[in-house]
C-alpha cells in the first residue's frame, strides 16, 4: 500500500467535485464579478439631500452670482445664479470649475514660518503673534512708512481693512493689482474732473466700437459681456473690433479692422477729426457740456490726424476711417471701449482718452447704451483711524509711488530696497506684473513679507510668514462691481462649505494682528470679527446684502452730465513706445489673453488647463503666433522650436503659423509658465510672458502702460 | 443536464486514471518472461490497493469540500457587524405612524433614506426611556451632533440607480414588498457584510443558494427583473438602473 499520484488525483478531483456541488464556486463567481465593478478605492460620492447655496465669485473682477449645488452639505457643482443682475444664470469655465480650487494641490493647509529655505508649520496664535511683534518693532523703530500692503482688488472691505491697517501703522503704501479701471479713473479725472469709474452699457448699445478689448475673451465682467454680445444679432447691434490680430472677438465682430499694434489711439483721434470737421458731433451735448480745450483739440486734430495721416500710421485706408467715424457717430446708441484683452492691466491713458473722446463727441455720456460715469464705490463707511504720535508722524511721508501704481511701487522697492515689511493679500505680483524677475528680486529684498494667500504661488513662496486664506467658496466678502460694468451691483460672497484646511478669512487675520498690536492700532479695529466689521461698515447696504446676496445700487444711467475738458487730448500726448530698438529687435511681441487661461493672481484650474487648445499650449511648450511671412523671414515653420528674445529676457517656444496676425507681430498668451511645484496642472507649463516684458510707465497716468515689446526670434 | 454531464465526466476521468494505471503496469512488466506471470499477478494486486486509495481520497476530499462549501464557506464569506446600538422599529412605528414618518420623500421627490440625527431631536433631545441603547444614542450622537453610522441592510452599490419615488409614489408599491417586515422588528439584527463585495448579505439573501420564499428575501438584479417582467412585461433596459 502506498500513496501515489493516483491518490493525489483522487484528492484533487474529489475536492473539485465537492466544491462544484456546493454553492461556493457560483457565489464566488458572482461576488468577484461584482467586486470588479465596485473597486474599493473608487471614490463614491456621498448621497443625501440636494440643496443650493448662493454666493458670489471673486476669481476675476466680474463678480458673477453663483448657485452652488450641494449634496448632503457637500458642494458638488457650481452654476450661475439665475436671478443675479450681473450674469443672470451664466457662468464661465473658471467659475464652473471653482470647486477644484478648494482641493487644489498647492493649497496652504496651515500657517507657515520660513526657516532657511523651507517652511515650518506653526499655530495661528504663534503666526499672528510673530507678525504683530515684527510690525510693532518696525513701527517703534520709526520706519512705519516703510510698511506696505498689496491686495488683489482695490475695493471692498477686505482690501479696506488692509489699507486701514497699514494707515493705522503710519504708512501710505497701499496698493492693489492695477487693471483698466485705474486708467479709466485717471482718464475721468483728466477729462471730466470727477473722481469715479467708467461703465459701459453694452447690452443696450447698438454700435460697440472696441479698441482691442476681448469682449468674448474675458474682458471686464466676462459673463455679462458674453450675454450682451450674444444678444447682438437679435438687438440689431453692431460690433466693430480694432485689433492687430484676428482674436475670437475680432472673428465674431461684424467688422474687423486690423490696425497696427499700438495705433488704436491714432485711429480714435483720426475718427474724432472726421466727426468734428464734418460737424457730426452731438451738438446738444456740445452746447451744454463741452468745456475747455475744444478749439485747441479741433486744431490739433486737423493738423495731425487727417484721415490720410492716420491711414499712414494705422495701416487702415482713409476711406475706411471716414466711414467708420460716420457710422459710429450716426448710430442710435454708440459706445467706444478700450482696455486690451481682459482689461486686467492698466493701459495707456492717451489711448483711453482718445477712445473716450469718441464717447464724448457722440454725446453718449450717461445715456442708455452709452458710457456711464459712476461715482466711486464708497458704500463702506469707516470710523476714523486712530493714530499715536509715531503713526501720525510717519503718515506725513508720501507713498513710495505717488500715482498709487503697484508696478511703480515694486520698481521703487527694487531700486532703493527701503521697504521693511510687505503684506500681500490674494495677489501674486511676482507672476502677474511685467518684468516678473525684477518684482521677484524686489520682494526677495524685503526683510519681512507676509502672504495672506490660499495657494503656494510665486509670491507666497518668498514670504517669511504665510497666513493661509479661505478660498472664495469658504469666505464671506463684499464684492463691489467695476470692470467696465455700467450697472452697479455689490455682491456678498458667503461660505458654501466649512474651511477645508486650517485657514482664516484674511479680514479676520488682519483684525487679530491689529488686536495683538494693541495701542491705537488695536483701537482702530473695534470689531470682534470680520463679519461684524462688514455689517458695521456696509451700513445701509447690509440688509440687502444679507437678505438677497447682493445690493443693486444703480441700474439706470446717472442723471448728471459732466462737462468735458479736452485739454489733455488737445495736448496730443505721445504714444507709449515699445521697449527695444528696431535695429536689434525686428519684431513686436504682443501679449494676448485667452479666455481659458487665468492670467491674474490665480492660476488656472486643472479643468481650465485641459481645455486649452494645442495651438496655444502643447505639452509643456507654449506656442507663439506669427504670420507665415514672419516665419519665412525668420526661417521658421509650423511646430519649430524657437528662441524668442526681448530686451528683458528670452525663452524657448514653439511656432504656430496664423494668417490672422499681421506680419512683423508675434503674439504669446498670458497666464502660462507658473513655477508652483505642488500644482502639477500648471507648474512649468509654457512661459510667463511677464518674464519677457518690462513695465513701461505712462508719464500721464503714472501707471504701467506696456502693450508689447520689441523681439527677435530664431530657430532653437 | 449540466450537473449530469459534469458527474459523468468526473467518473470517466476516474476510470481512465485507474485503467491507465493498469496499462502502464502491463507495459512496465512486458519485458518480463511469461514464466513470471504469477509474480506479475501479485504486483497487480498491489496496484489495486493504490486504486482504493485514489477512491478513498476522492471521497474524503469530496465530502470535506462539499460540507465546507455548504457550511463553512457562508460563515467565512460574511463578516458579522453589530449596529451602533439597537433600534426598535416596532415601537417607533407605533409612536410615529407609518414608515414615511422617518423615511420620507423630500420636496424635490428624492427619498431621504436614513433619518438624520437632527430629525430625531424633536423627541430625543434628552434621554427618552431608560434603555442602554437610548443612552448611547443621546450621549454619542445627539450630544455630539454626529450622524449614526447605521449599517444599511438594503444598501445597493453606487453603480445601481434606484428611485424610491418611481416605485412607491408612481407604482404604489408598499415598503414591505422589498424591505419585508422590518417595521415590526424590535431589535436590529447582526449586519453581515460580504468580505469580497462589501455588500450586505440581505442583497444576495440569507439562503446561500439564493433561494427565496418572499419577494423581500433577495434584492439582486434578477429580482428586480422578475418583478419588472411581471408588472411591465419587460425586464427593463440596462440603462434604467446602470446609468
Amino acid at each position: 500500500m502506498k500513496i501515489d499520484r493516483r491518490s493525489f488525483l483522487g484528492l484533487g478531483l474529489g475536492a473539485a467535485a465537492g466544491v462544484a456541488v456546493s454553492p461556493a464556486t457560483w457565489k464566488l463567481m458572482d461576488d468577484s464579478s461584482i467586486w470588479t465593478q465596485n473597486w474599493s478605492w473608487t471614490p463614491v460620492p456621498r448621497d443625501g439631500e440636494v440643496t443650493f447655496d448662493n454666493t458670489v465669485c471673486s476669481l476675476c473682477p466680474g463678480n458673477c452670482g453663483l448657485s452652488v449645488r450641494k449634496i448632503d452639505g457637500r458642494p458638488v457643482k457650481i452654476e450661475g445664479r439665475a436671478d443675479y443682475p450681473v450674469n443672470t444664470g451664466g457662468v464661465c469655465l473658471h467659475g464652473v470649475s471653482g470647486l477644484q480650487y478648494l482641493y487644489d494641490p498647492s493649497r496652504i493647509k496651515t500657517p507657515l514660518k520660513r526657516t532657511g529655505d523651507t517652511f515650518e508649520a506653526i499655530s495661528w496664535d504663534d503666526a499672528l503673534e510673530l507678525v504683530a511683534t515684527k510690525l510693532a518693532e518696525i513701527k517703534d523703530a520709526g520706519k512705519a512708512d516703510r510698511i506696505a500692503c498689496v491686495t488683489n482688488h482695490g475695493v471692498g472691505t477686505i482690501p479696506g481693512l488692509f489699507g486701514r491697517f497699514v494707515k493705522a501703522l503710519g504708512s501710505n503704501n497701499v496698493y492693489a493689482m492695477d487693471t483698466m479701471d485705474k486708467t479709466w479713473e485717471k482718464t475721468l479725472e483728466k477729462m471730466h474732473g470727477v473722481h469715479g469709474t467708467l461703465g459701459f452699457d453694452l447690452e443696450n448699445s447698438d454700435f460697440v466700437l472696441s479698441f482691442g478689448t476681448g469682449l468674448i475673451e474675458g474682458w471686464g465682467s466676462p459673463v455679462s459681456n458674453f450675454k450682451a454680445n450674444s444678444s447682438r444679432k437679435e438687438r440689431g447691434a453692431t460690433l466693430v473690433q480694432v485689433e492687430p490680430r484676428l482674436s475670437n472677438t475680432a472673428a465674431n465682430a461684424d467688422t474687423w479692422i486690423a490696425a497696427k499694434p499700438n495705433t488704436e489711439a491714432d485711429l480714435a483721434l483720426g475718427m474724432a477729426n472726421v466727426i468734428i470737421s464734418n460737424n457730426l458731433y452731438n451738438t446738444g451735448y456740445y452746447v451744454s457740456g463741452f468745456g475747455p480745450g475744444f478749439d485747441e483739440l479741433t486744431a490739433m486734430l486737423k493738423e495731425n490726424y487727417s484721415p490720410e495721416a492716420v491711414a499712414q500710421t494705422t495701416g487702415i485706408k482713409a476711406a475706411v476711417i471716414v466711414d467708420l467715424a460716420k457710422r459710429f457717430v450716426k448710430a442710435g446708441a454708440p459706445v467706444a471701449i478700450a482696455g486690451k484683452g481682459k482689461g486686467a492691466t492698466p493701459g495707456s491713458m492717451r489711448e483711453f482718452a482718445a477712445v473716450h473722446l469718441l464717447n464724448c463727441l457722440a454725446g453718449n455720456i450717461n445715456t442708455k447704451g452709452g458710457a456711464w460715469i459712476l461715482s466711486p464705490q464708497d458704500y463702506d463707511q469707516w470710523p476714523a483711524v486712530e493714530m499715536d504720535d509715531a503713526a501720525s508722524e510717519a503718515i506725513e511721508k508720501p507713498a513710495m509711488d505717488p500715482a498709487g501704481s503697484v508696478a511703480g511701487f515694486f520698481a521703487k522697492a527694487g531700486a532703493d530696497k527701503s521697504v521693511e515689511a510687505l503684506l500681500i493679500s490674494d495677489a501674486n505680483p511676482c507672476f502677474a506684473l511685467a518684468d516678473a524677475q525684477a518684482v521677484t528680486k524686489a520682494v526677495q529684498d524685503i526683510p519681512f513679507v507676509v502672504s495672506f494667500s490660499s495657494f503656494m504661488d510665486e509670491t507666497t513662496q518668498l514670504a517669511d510668514v504665510v497666513l493661509p486664506s479661505h478660498t472664495f467658496l469658504e469666505r464671506t466678502e463684499d464684492l463691489p462691481s467695476g470692470a467696465g460694468m455700467a450697472r452697479r451691483v455689490t455682491g456678498l460672497a458667503k461660505p458654501v462649505i466649512d474651511p477645508v484646511f486650517n485657514t482664516k478669512n484674511p479680514g479676520d487675520a488682519i483684525l487679530a494682528i491689529a488686536k495683538a498690536m494693541e495701542g491705537t492700532v488695536g483701537d482702530s479695529f473695534p470689531w470682534e470679527s470680520y463679519e461684524e466689521c462688514l455689517e458695521a461698515v456696509t451700513g445701509d447696504l447690509w440688509s440687502d446684502l444679507s437678505d438677497q446676496g447682493y445690493a443693486a445700487v444703480q441700474e439706470t444711467p446717472p442723471a448728471t452730465r459732466p462737462s468735458v475738458d479736452f485739454t489733455f487730448v488737445a495736448q496730443n500726448p505721445a504714444p507709449i513706445a515699445a521697449e527695444g530698438t528696431e535695429a536689434d529687435f525686428a519684431l513686436i511681441l504682443v501679449p494676448l489673453d485667452n479666455v481659458r487661461i487665468a492670467a491674474g493672481s490665480i492660476a488656472s484650474s486643472p479643468f481650465a488647463v485641459k481645455t486649452v487648445a494645442d495651438t496655444v499650449l502643447l505639452g509643456k511648450d507654449v506656442l507663439v503666433e506669427m504670420n507665415p511671412e514672419t516665419a519665412k523671414a525668420n526661417k521658421l515653420s509650423q511646430g519649430d522650436l524657437a528662441v524668442i528674445e526681448t530686451p528683458r529676457g528670452k525663452a524657448t517656444v514653439k511656432v504656430n503659423l496664423f494668417e490672422g496676425i499681421m506680419p512683423g507681430v508675434v503674439a504669446m498668451v498670458k497666464g502660462l509658465g507658473h513655477a508652483m511645484d505642488e500644482n502639477r496642472y500648471v507648474n512649468g507649463k509654457g512661459v510667463n510672458i511677464n518674464e519677457l516684458m518690462g513695465p513701461v510707465m505712462d508719464a500721464d497716468s503714472g501707471l504701467d502702460a506696456v502693450w508689447g515689446i520689441r523681439a527677435k526670434i530664431s530657430k532653437a | 443536464m449540466f450537473w449530469g454531464s459534469m458527474s459523468n465526466c468526473i467518473i470517466n476521468i476516474l476510470i481512465d486514471g485507474v485503467f491507465m494505471s493498469e496499462l502502464e503496469e502491463k507495459t512496465e512488466n512486458g519485458s518480463v518472461g511469461a514464466v513470471e506471470e504469477g509474480a506479475s499477478g501479485e504486483q497487480k494486486a498491489g496496484g489495486d490497493s493504490g486504486v482504493g486509495y485514489g477512491v478513498l481520497f476522492f471521497i474524503g476530499a469530496f465530502v470535506v469540500c462539499f460540507l465546507s462549501g455548504w457550511l463553512l464557506f457562508p460563515n467565512l464569506l460574511y463578516s458579522k457587524k453589530e449596529q451602533p446600538f439597537n433600534f426598535n422599529h416596532a415601537l417607533h412605528v407605533e409612536e410615529m405612524g407609518g414608515c414615511d414618518s422617518c423615511h420620507f420623500f423630500r420636496e424635490d421627490g428624492s427619498f431621504s433614506g436614513m433619518p438624520k440625527t437632527a430629525s430625531c431631536l424633536e423627541c430625543h433631545e434628552e434621554l427618552l426611556g431608560e434603555t442602554e441603547d437610548e443612552a448611547i444614542f443621546v450621549a454619542e450622537y445627539v450630544e455630539k451632533e454626529k450622524e449614526v453610522p447605521w449599517l444599511i441592510y438594503s444598501e445597493q452599490p453606487d453603480c445601481v440607480f434606484f428611485s424610491h419615488a418611481a416605485h412607491v409614489v408612481k407604482a404604489g408599491m408598499d415598503c414591505r414588498s422589498c424591505h419585508g417586515d422590518i417595521g415590526e422588528s424590535t431589535t436590529t439584527k447582526t449586519y453581515e457584510e460580504n468580505r469580497i463585495t462589501g455588500y450586505s448579505r440581505d442583497i444576495w439573501g440569507k439562503s446561500i443558494w439564493g433561494i427565496k420564499k418572499n419577494s423581500w428575501d433577495r434584492m439582486k438584479m434578477d429580482d428586480c427583473a422578475e418583478c419588472h417582467q411581471e408588472e411591465t412585461g419587460s425586464k427593463g433596459a440596462c440603462f434604467q438602473c446602470h446609468k
